[in-house]
């Protein structure tokens, strides 16, 4: 160890990352070909997304086995903290615009075109009031209500929230069964979570017509919680990850920082959703 | 200096300045003619002023360090790095120059939003890539017409010499009358247009689907001429605005010369027009509101723009054709020409279609068809 | 450029031991130096073509009329020159920059992250493939200038989708990109560099990267719901579904703001090294540089609107974003001034990256004495989208982030290939860059101030005298950069020219100046070296 607490790790030459460029090369041509009409474009979008797996697996297989073979040290593992931490924050900006994007419909945009200037001239009836999916738009719809299944959805991630502490501190402790038993039950939360989400989401389309076209309303409500819930399948993933690296006995006591990001990730897409549920279900 | 010397930098001067006081070289505004166009005027000049004279010191300060601290004449490097002081002194004057330009600017900027009590009220409507006018309060009220470019595109192509007003021109310029407060509203059909007046000292983006407003108070009567302000697609460089600023009389002349027209033009919508009566009439509303696009030849630009001649709706479904040109088609630069164009402008520009270049249908739409079409 | 191997002993402990060779060396190192190379040739590369975009469309300007391109290649042409020079030449070429010197200038022996800075370069390649490939496919490349504003991006053709896919991927090599010159700075700086201590240009680089973090997801966020509501029936910019298409320009302008500064603070960074060397004296107010950037990123994020002076904000939004803009004066202003005083009473000599630096400070001043004219919101009114705003950023990013560009590459290409570039040469290439330059643009404030708009394949017959001047000097400034291609093959791809010592400028005290041989070896630092 002391020798590599020295000399910061720089791997050797890898061909992952230029693979991981061709996957990136085929999903974007074959998703520009899908949307324009040309359905073959998914078989495209389909290799990419295989290459961009294969190469995530290898990649970070790679670091797996330089963290388990002792090659990173203090130095090492506060880049990686650093890293993740920034990552996280680009994270939180990408949900920012989003959120500015709501906010900016429902303070701004709606009521002004239910203004009196847009009444008279483009707009006669439209009252400018949220929830709305517009003056354009005559389907009549339901908005979604907070106290159903959101409030226990809720519930479920900030439980999992806990349930992740706990694992870890099973970690610490170094009591392996803790952690893999407290990490086994947040993933379950996690996927319960997701499947109340599809639930909702097929409650929305064929009850309450409530659409991702569904104007302002559908558009805002389907884009956040959608790119939450696919931030939520990156986690169940990732700590899917976790467990079976426990399982195969990785990680130390003291040492451990893969475990720590997933949770950091995990508690930011647990705020995400505090938010979601106040912004987009509640008020 | 001697008198022959002077004489001659004179002229030279003069010639210089009569070169650049033309119109080919106009290096600054156009003349305002409204009042907070020349407030805007003097803010520029004010700004160049204050501008100039902080370049002149700053500069002269890097040129003269430049000259004479230079290695190659023996300078020696002082080794100061701080100075708390002259920090504080450059942070502070920028700053006390900066509230000095503030203020005028604030100013300016409060009455150039204080659209309220206009003594008439127009609706200008952008759409790709023509101009609409609705007059809709004070003097003139219910007049409305499109205006578009009216430059000849032989013009453009080069096969003919430019015109003195070359891209500057329109078929039916906006007009109003001197000293009124004109208030515009602006909104837009298709996507962001923006209407600007140079000399009026206004420029107001027209969004689609809202509404804006602008003023002016024109102080000279003349026309005036700008363009659209925002990138509207294909023909962005190629949609004027050309203002005819008239005295009160003339422009209550103008007024009743419009409604005139406009009962003439009001024709009975059950009226059954002859095939030939339609095609005549739809090769020009044709050649106003859709041949920018589909081209004078029907050809289309492929693949942005299709043919119309030998199109599948063009030759196929009357309803099909009907539906497009009203309603457009969402996602696409085929806008909905239902708010634009009347009943009877659609049956003959789609009549024109069906029967022009290769298409031989050899059937009429009647502006019946049109009307019930719309509900 | 050359590679010099150092086993230097360790070598298989850091996997050094692997060394493909060829093009394989480049497609998988995970070497500082090589990817800094080839981000710099990345860049190069995307300068000559967006280059050639605009002599296309400054052809076209050169008489009034249609003459060789129709309009809505015209429209391609202007969109897809902003795009690559903004993406694919500025940016690029300080990462490159940033990879080269931050390990060196901290006294570190490499990226933090090596193999994700692999990636992050080689996402551009694909990045620029897609928009290349834009240009061929039905309806075109991305005619809606850089800004894409919709609804007319929501309008165009699949070319839009390659576009919106170009951006996302350079999005993320971006945002890699960042994550990594952050922590680089903030965890691998050798023992005794504090913060306060660090050379300027890394302290530049650590706010830029902070605000490409900060503003990249969103501009990803904003092109991500143009492609939504191109495709998936959403209505985010659609007024009739609530939506509206301003919003569109707040959250692109939220981005696109700090982005301008992206492209300058690395500049600013590279003449505070340029400077002090060259006048052989400190950098004057240390302290205060760092202190008046980062006041600058942080106003950065609150100035947006004022591209959006006419949409027709309400009164007191208009006077918020003109205070708020003019106000960055303040702290570029005290940048200026240090530039100065560190000039003052220096012992100068004025080698080409001293002229370029010189060169940039005054031509930079003047863009940004325009940009405060445009900050003036009611002047804004009668200039918005005219030729003076294109005057104002070409001045700003041509005389400014390009001419940064030219300074650090004469100042450190000594190190990086171990040869010093023709001397007389780089000064013919300052001279002739100077005056084309400002031929070209100087021009482009008159046509604004009398009314010419942006955006326009044609114009108005009393513009062209002003458009034909500017057409003659852009060809000029054109082919003046041929030159610099040429200064900078011989250096490096044929190894021509005199050897470099250590040191070959007088005035240089940073790491890579005084601990490391020139060119700098393969591995540099892998013991960290003391600082005082
Ligand atoms: C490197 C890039 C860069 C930089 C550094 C700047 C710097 C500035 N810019 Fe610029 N700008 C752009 C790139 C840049 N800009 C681009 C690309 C666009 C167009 C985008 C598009 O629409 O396509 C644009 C457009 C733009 C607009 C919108 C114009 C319009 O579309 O209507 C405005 C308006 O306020 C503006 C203002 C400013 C200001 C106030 C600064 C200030 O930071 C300048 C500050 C500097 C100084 C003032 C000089 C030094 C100071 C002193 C010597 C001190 C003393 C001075 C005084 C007290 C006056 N810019
Ligand atoms: C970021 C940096 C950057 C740089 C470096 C440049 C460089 C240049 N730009 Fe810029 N430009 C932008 C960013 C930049 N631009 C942006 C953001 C826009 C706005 C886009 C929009 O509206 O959406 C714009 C828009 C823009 C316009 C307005 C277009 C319009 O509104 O329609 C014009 C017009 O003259 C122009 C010209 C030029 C010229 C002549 C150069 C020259 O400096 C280029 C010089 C380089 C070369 C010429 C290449 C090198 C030489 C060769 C390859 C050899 C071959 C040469 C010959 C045969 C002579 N640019
Ligand atoms: C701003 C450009 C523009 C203008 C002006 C325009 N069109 Fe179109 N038009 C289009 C585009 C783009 C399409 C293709 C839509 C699509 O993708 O299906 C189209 C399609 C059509 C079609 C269907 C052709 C086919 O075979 O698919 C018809 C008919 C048509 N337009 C008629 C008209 C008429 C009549 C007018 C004038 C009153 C007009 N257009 C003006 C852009 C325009
Ligand atoms: Cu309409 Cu530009
Ligand atoms: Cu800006």
């Amino acid at each position: 160890m002391s020798d590599h607490a020295q000399h910061y790790f720089v791997p050797q030459p890898s061909h992952w990352m230029i693979v991981g460029s061709f996957a990136l090369l085929f999903m974007a041509g074959g998703a520009v070909l899908w949307f324009n009409g040309a359905d073959f474009g998914r078989y495209s979008v389909l290799v990419g997304f295989a290459l961009l797996v294969l190469m995530m697996f290898r990649w970070f297989g790679d670091v797996v086995r330089e963290s388990e073979g002792g090659k990173y040290g203090k130095r090492e593992d506060v880049s990686f903290r650093w890293g993740m931490s920034w990552f996280i924050f680009s994270e939180v900006m990408f949900f920012a615009a989003f959120f500015g994007a709501l906010f900016y419909a429902r303070v701004l945009a709606v009521p002004d075109l239910g203004s009196l200037a847009s009444r008279e001239l483009l707009w006669p009836d439209f009252s400018g009031q949220w929830p709305s999916a517009g003056p354009g738009f005559t389907d009549p719809f339901t908005p979604m209500a907070a106290w159903g299944v959101p409030a226990l959805n809720t519930l479920l991630l900030l439980t999992s929230g806990v349930t992740l502490t706990v694992a870890h501190f099973g970690m610490i402790e170094g009591n392996r069964f803790k952690l893999k038993l407290w990490l086994f039950l947040t993933i379950a939360l996690g996927v319960t979570f997701l499947g109340f989400q599809i639930y909702e989401y097929s409650h929305a389309y064929s009850e309450l017509n409530l659409k991702l076209s569904t104007g302002i309303y559908g558009t805002t409500f389907f884009m956040l919680t959608g790119f939450h819930g696919f931030h939520v399948t990156i986690g169940v993933i990732m700590l899917t990850t976790m467990l079976f690296r426990s399982i195969a006995g990785h990680f130390k006591p003291h040492n451990h920082f893969a475990f720590e990001a997933v949770a950091w990730y995990w508690h930011f897409v647990d705020v995400v959703w505090l938010l979601l549920f106040i912004f987009v279900y509640w008020v | 200096m001697n008198n022959k010397l002077g004489r001659l930098t004179g002229g030279l001067l003069l010639a210089l300045y009569a070169e650049l006081a033309s119109a080919a070289y106009q290096l600054n505004f156009q003349a305002p003619v409204t009042r907070i166009a020349s407030e805007i005027y003097d803010l520029h000049m004010l700004m160049m002023y204050v501008i100039l004279v902080i370049f002149c010191v700053v500069f002269g300060v890097m040129f003269y360090s430049i000259y004479a601290h230079r290695k190659s004449v023996g300078h020696k490097a002082e080794q100061f790095h701080e100075n708390t002081t002259v920090e504080i002194i450059w942070t502070v004057i920028p700053f006390l120059i900066l509230i000095g330009m503030a203020w005028p600017a604030t100013k300016t900027l409060i009455a150039f939003k204080d659209t309220a009590n206009p003594d008439l009220t127009i609706k200008a409507t952008g759409y790709q890539w023509k101009w609409g006018y609705d007059y809709i309060k004070g003097e003139g009220e219910g007049v409305a017409f499109l205006s578009a470019l009216s430059t000849p595109q032989d013009q453009i192509h080069n096969q003919k010499p430019k015109g003195e007003n070359y891209l500057l021109e329109v078929d039916n310029p906006l007009v109003v009358p001197v000293g009124k407060k004109v208030r515009i509203l602006t909104t837009a059909n298709d996507v962001i247009h923006s209407f600007w007046v140079p000399a009026f000292g206004i420029k107001q983006d027209a969004i689609p689907g809202f509404v804006r407003d602008t003023w002016f108070k024109a102080d000279k009567e003349g026309t005036y001429r700008g363009q659209c302000a925002e990138l509207c697609g294909k023909d962005h460089g190629f949609m004027p605005i050309v203002v005819e600023v008239v005295s009160a009389e003339k422009y209550t002349q103008w007024v009743a010369e419009q409604k005139k027209k406009t009962a003439a033009a009001a024709e009975d919508p059950n009226k059954q027009w002859t095939a030939g009566e339609l095609i005549a009439k739809g090769e020009k509303v044709y050649a106003a509101s859709c041949a920018a696009c589909h081209q004078p030849t029907g050809k289309g630009l492929p693949p942005a723009f299709p043919a119309l001649d030998g199109s599948k709706i063009a030759t196929g479904d009357k309803n099909a054709h009907i539906d497009i040109v009203l309603n457009g088609k969402t996602g696409t630069a085929m806008t909905a020409f239902g708010k634009q164009l009347s009943d009877t402008d659609i049956a003959a520009v789609i009549t024109y279609e069906r029967n022009a270049w290769g298409n031989k249908k050899g059937d009429a739409v009647q502006p019946a068809e049109v009307k019930a079409a719309r509900k | 450029m050359s590679a010099v191997i150092d086993t230097h002993g360790h070598a298989d402990h850091d996997g050094h031991g692997y060394q493909p060779s060829g093009l394989m060396r480049w497609v998988t190192t995970t070497n500082h130096k090589d990817i800094g190379t080839m981000y710099l040739w990345f860049s190069f590369t995307m300068l000559l073509l967006g280059g050639v975009l605009a002599l296309t469309l400054r052809l076209e300007l050169f008489r009034p009329g249609i003459q060789i391109v129709n309009p809505e290649f015209f429209n391609q042409l202007t969109t897809m020159h902003g795009l690559i020079m903004v993406f694919g030449a500025i940016m690029p070429a300080f990462v490159g920059f940033a990879n080269w010197q931050i390990p060196m200038m901290i006294g570190a022996p490499d990226m933090a992250f090596a193999r994700m800075n692999n990636w992050s370069f080689w996402l551009l390649p694909v990045a620029a493939s897609l928009l290349v490939i834009s240009f061929f496919v039905p309806g075109g490349a991305p005619a809606a200038g850089w800004t894409i504003y919709a609804p007319l991006s929501t309008q165009m053709g699949p070319g839009m989708d390659l576009g919106i896919f170009a951006l996302h991927i350079m999005g993320a090599s971006s945002i890699m990109g960042s994550i990594n010159i952050v922590t680089t700075i903030l965890n691998m700086r050798a023992p005794g560099m504090t913060l306060m201590k660090m050379p300027m240009f890394v302290w530049t680089w650590l706010i830029t990267a902070y605000l490409l973090i900060a503003v990249m997801p969103v501009l990803a966020g904003a092109i991500t719901m143009v492609l939504a509501d191109r495709h998936f029936g959403t209505s985010f910019f659609n007024a009739a579904g609530g939506g509206d298409p301003v919003m569109f320009q707040h959250i692109f302008w939220f981005f696109g703001h700090p982005e301008v500064y992206i492209m300058i603070l690395p500049a600013f960074g590279i003449i505070s090294q340029v400077i002090p060397t060259f006048a052989r004296k400190p950098l004057f107010g240390y302290a205060s540089m760092v202190y008046a950037t980062s006041s600058i990123a942080i106003l950065s994020f609150i100035v947006w609107a004022h591209h959006m002076f006419t949409v027709g904000m309400p009164t007191a939004g208009l006077l918020f974003f003109m205070y708020a803009t003019m106000l960055i004066a303040v702290p570029t202003g005290v940048k200026v001034f240090n530039w100065l005083a560190t000039m003052w009473k220096g012992s100068m000599t004025f080698e080409t990256p001293m002229l370029f630096a010189v060169g940039f400070i005054f031509v930079f001043t003047m863009g940004g004495f325009t940009g405060l004219m445009l900050a003036i919101m009611p002047v804004d009114v009668q200039l918005q989208d005219t030729y003076y705003v294109v005057a104002h950023f070409h001045y700003v990013l041509v005389a400014g982030s390009l001419y940064a560009i030219f300074a650090g590459t004469y100042f450190w290409i000594p190190k990086w290939t171990g040869r010093m570039y023709d001397e007389t040469l780089g000064e013919w290439h300052f001279w002739l860059s100077l005056v084309f330059f400002n031929i070209t643009f100087f021009p482009m404030h008159f046509l604004g101030l009398a009314g010419m708009p942006r955006r326009i394949p044609d114009y108005a017959s009393q513009f062209t005298e002003f458009n034909q001047i500017a057409t003659v000097g852009a060809f000029g400034f054109g082919l003046s950069q041929l030159l610099f291609l040429y200064i900078v093959l011989k250096v490096s791809v044929f190894a021509k020219g005199e050897k470099a010592p250590a040191k070959p400028w007088e005035g240089a005290d940073t790491l890579e100046w005084t601990h490391l041989p020139s060119p700098a070896p393969y591995h540099s630092f892998h013991e960290a070296p003391e600082v005082k």
